[in-house]
């Protein structure tokens, strides 16, 4: 057998099918979960859920990872689906995968390094946040039977564990729920209020839109959103999962993976999804490392739902609840929260802007454009403080300034203002040898400090012109040439 | 390009094979014997049992990275002492066998990614072969197509062989092998077996005789001999008619295409063969 099909499936037979059941067990009430918040049926995120997770098994660049339907990329198509109904959602699935896999081919899963620590922690909190505030609805305006059953789920979900860890405590939660509220005949909503479920296996079945502009104009604005959301949330997931096993994935792979995932996913009767941070956390936490976990959670899904489809039907949605605020609470990355006092203040604001832009817009592209802007904006104003200018008489009537450190967009007023125009002099000399001119902006400073001095009547000698902007050019090739660096920063 | 590597591994008897393999190779070539041990983390499954709870709570990330880990350094530092002293032992027996300069290695690494780091100062590489089961069996083919070096199979220990077989058809591959042979110090004064499986028409007589001269010329004695069937059955039988210690063919001549549609002989002959293989790339 080849070996990297025997590690990548075989290696670790009795975690992944174990782990398999577990995460199967979880993903059935965030499927149904996230159905509720796209509009849709909860059939439409279970076939979701089953198509991408079986796919993502086979196509996906990160073994061990969860990928199904989604709260984030449900909160995207909550307007397309109350606007132009369910087959546009389809059709949006399809452009979703068609744009994550070109993604792929372009290699824009390498744009990742640009997206900083702080940024992903953000993202991650923010997450969490959505997935809790989409359980308020089925909390607000209800009898005092659901708060007791939520809080019962919850205590059970926490402290189950204690007693045994051989059996899922949300599984156990949701089964005494729905027994309790069945034996009690409590009036209270169940999941067969929310929509239909699967009865059979999904079946293939093209979008029922027209093929034409009109169709692609209304699904594109949700379909481009759609696909970066996704993509961002399977990267960041693949780096969690990356760091928790201490083992390389594909990142591009895993684009084209997720790509495909959503195309047959639209074209099963699912809604689009993309990786789950907090699943693919209970997967490695339940011993899951190989494709094979992933692949037994999506098959074990369909199995249970269209088997059981009477009984889940039953399930309070109060138990869901219980699931989700489980999840949520998971997903929060709490360290965050201690590190805020420990962390500059630079760090701490690009986070929590992350997290309020997500918050108040429901979609985490936005979130993560600002987070990814600002930790620019403040690496810049950072690296602008690497400026000394240093001034010294070394004639009578003469000063020589000596330029150390870089000079771009962010720092070229101050490295105007270092120079002294009003002096009495007869001569300037500016030594930029230990210089570095990042841009245009640093080029036409110095113009302007040369000019200035030329308008007072001073002459004005630049030494070391060509080592200092020798960092302009776009592609210094560095990479085929190692002593270029050394060249260029040790001037 | 100059050391025998030996590959040692845990399975049975075969370190010993292994090693008493790589001392004769070494002698003969006189080239530093390095054994080495791979540390392939993905080799070492999870044995403790994880907890089917599936609940995640407040920090559950940072809590599981930290148990990860934990449970990596622990297996690693095993793993680590463990290799450490089967490569002790077989550093002992390789001394016992009066190999040429032998020294050890220990690497954590992907098996096949680290001999391909070791490719540039390999001169040999002696594996010990096993079924599919044991961990050094997975590796053994794609080992055999990654590298450019010859490759010396063994389950047992080739200490005093005296003759060897040779399987030529005529391609590029079993030209650049028997060139090899002819060359290499390695297996000088032992008696040859020349096979060549086909039809017998003038062209193939004529490219024996070829093979032959350069053989004899180079100062073995030479027993050519053409037979008509199916490549590998035949080469398995004379392995038997001549007692022969010794396979030696050239490996994976075709493209993968080709060897998922028809078979390759150098896979069947891995798996079949009892005697040592050399395989030359």
């Amino acid at each position: 057998m080849n070996p990297s099909l025997h590690y990548n499936w075989f290696s670790n037979i009795r975690g992944d099918i174990l782990s398999g059941l577990v995460v199967a067990l979880a993903l059935i009430p965030e499927a149904i979960a996230f159905s509720i918040i796209a509009g849709v049926d909860p059939k439409v995120g279970l076939y979701a859920s089953f198509c991408i997770a079986v796919v993502t098994a086979f196509a996906g660049g990160r073994p061990g990872m969860i990928s199904a339907a989604t709260g984030a990329m449900a909160l995207l198509m909550v307007t397309l689906v109350k606007e132009h109904g369910l087959e546009y959602l389809l059709a949006a699935t399809l452009l979703t995968g068609v744009f994550q896999i070109l993604a792929g081919y372009l290699r824009l899963g390498s744009l990742m390094r640009f997206v900083s620590r702080s940024v992903v922690t953000g993202f991650v909190n923010a997450l969490a946040i959505l997935i809790f505030m989409a359980q308020l609805p089925e909390l607000i305006d209800v009898t005092w039977h659901v708060y007791a059953m939520t809080a019962a789920g919850l205590v059970i979900i926490y402290t189950f564990p204690l007693l045994t860890n051989k059996i899922p405590s949300p599984l156990v939660c949701i089964l005494l729920l729905t027994a309790v509220s069945m034996v009690m005949g409590l009036d209270i909503r169940t999941v067969g209020d929310m929509g239909e479920l699967p009865d059979a296996l999904p079946i293939f079945l093209w979008p029922d839109v027209p093929l034409n502009l009109e169709t692609l104009w209304i699904i594109l604005p949700y379909s481009l959103p759609l696909a970066v959301v996704g993509l961002l949330e399977s990267l960041m997931t693949a780096t969690i999962v990356d760091e928790l096993t201490d083992t390389p994935s594909d990142k591009n792979r895993e684009c084209k993976g997720q790509g495909a995932a959503n195309i047959v996913s639209g074209l099963f009767g699912g809604m689009a999804g993309c990786a789950m941070i907090g699943q693919s956390v209970i997967n490695v936490k339940s011993g899951g490392r190989t494709r094979l976990s992933t692949l037994i959670a999506g098959v074990v899904l369909l199995i249970l739902v269209v088997f059981l489809d009477e009984w889940v039907s039953q399930i309070p949605m109060a138990a869901l609840v219980a699931v989700m605020i489980m999840v949520s609470i998971g997903t929060f990355s709490w360290e965050s929260i201690l590190n805020l006092k420990k962390y500059p203040m630079s760090t701490n604001i690009v986070m929590l802007v992350t997290v309020a832009v997500v918050v108040a817009t429901h979609n985490l592209a936005y979130g993560v454009f600002a987070g990814v802007l600002l930790a620019s904006l403040f690496f810049a104003n950072k690296i602008g403080q690497f400026l000394f200018i240093g001034k010294k008489q070394s004639a009578p009537n003469e000063v020589a300034y000596t330029v150390v450190g870089q000079v771009f967009f962010s720092s070229s007023d101050k490295f105007i203002s270092a120079f002294d125009f009003k002096a009495d002099l007869d001569r300037v000399v500016i030594d930029l040898s230990r210089a570095h001119f990042w841009d245009i902006t640093a080029v036409s400073a110095l113009d302007k400090v040369v000019l200035k001095f030329r308008r007072e009547g001073i002459e004005v000698e630049v030494i070391g012109m060509n080592e200092a902007s020798a960092t302009i050019v776009d592609r210094f090739s560095v990479h085929d040439k190692p002593e270029a660096i050394d060249e260029l920063m040790g001037h | 390009m100059s050391k025998v590597l030996a590959c040692i591994d845990g399975t049975g008897a075969l370190p010993e094979a292994v090693c008493d393999t790589a001392a004769w190779a070494s002698k003969r070539l006189l080239a530093p014997l390095c054994l080495l041990h791979v540390l392939d983390r993905r080799e070492f499954p999870i044995e403790q049992d994880a907890p089917l709870s599936g609940t995640i709570g407040l920090g559950a990330r940072e809590a599981l990275l930290e148990e990860l880990a934990e449970l990596d350094a622990k297996r690693a530092k095993l793993a680590r002492e463990q290799g450490r002293l089967m490569l002790a032992a077989a550093l002992e027996r390789a001394r016992e066998d009066e190999a040429f300069e032998p020294s050890t290695t220990q690497r954590h690494d992907d098996f096949v990614n680290c001999l391909q780091e070791m490719q540039p100062e390999t001169r040999l590489l002696i594996l010990g072969k096993g079924s599919h089961g044991d961990s050094l069996g997975v590796h053994i083919e794609p080992t055999i197509r990654a590298l450019h070096r010859p490759i010396l199979l063994t389950d047992k220990a080739l200490v005093e062989p005296a003759r060897f077989l040779l399987a030529f058809d005529g391609s590029a591959t079993s030209r650049k092998a028997l060139q090899m042979v002819a060359e290499s110090p390695l297996l000088k004064g032992l008696s040859c077996t020349l096979i060549m499986v086909g039809p017998s028409t003038y062209d193939t007589r004529k490219e024996l005789e070829g093979a032959e001269q350069r053989l004899v010329s180079a100062g073995f004695e030479v027993d050519a001999q053409l037979l008509a069937g199916e490549a590998d059955e035949i080469i398995l039988q004379q392995l038997e008619i001549t007692s022969a210690d010794l396979l030696v063919m050239g490996a994976y001549g075709h493209s993968r295409i080709r060897h998922l549609l028809v078979g390759s002989t150098t896979s069947t002959l891995v798996r079949r063969c009892s005697a040592p293989l050399l395989l030359l790339r």
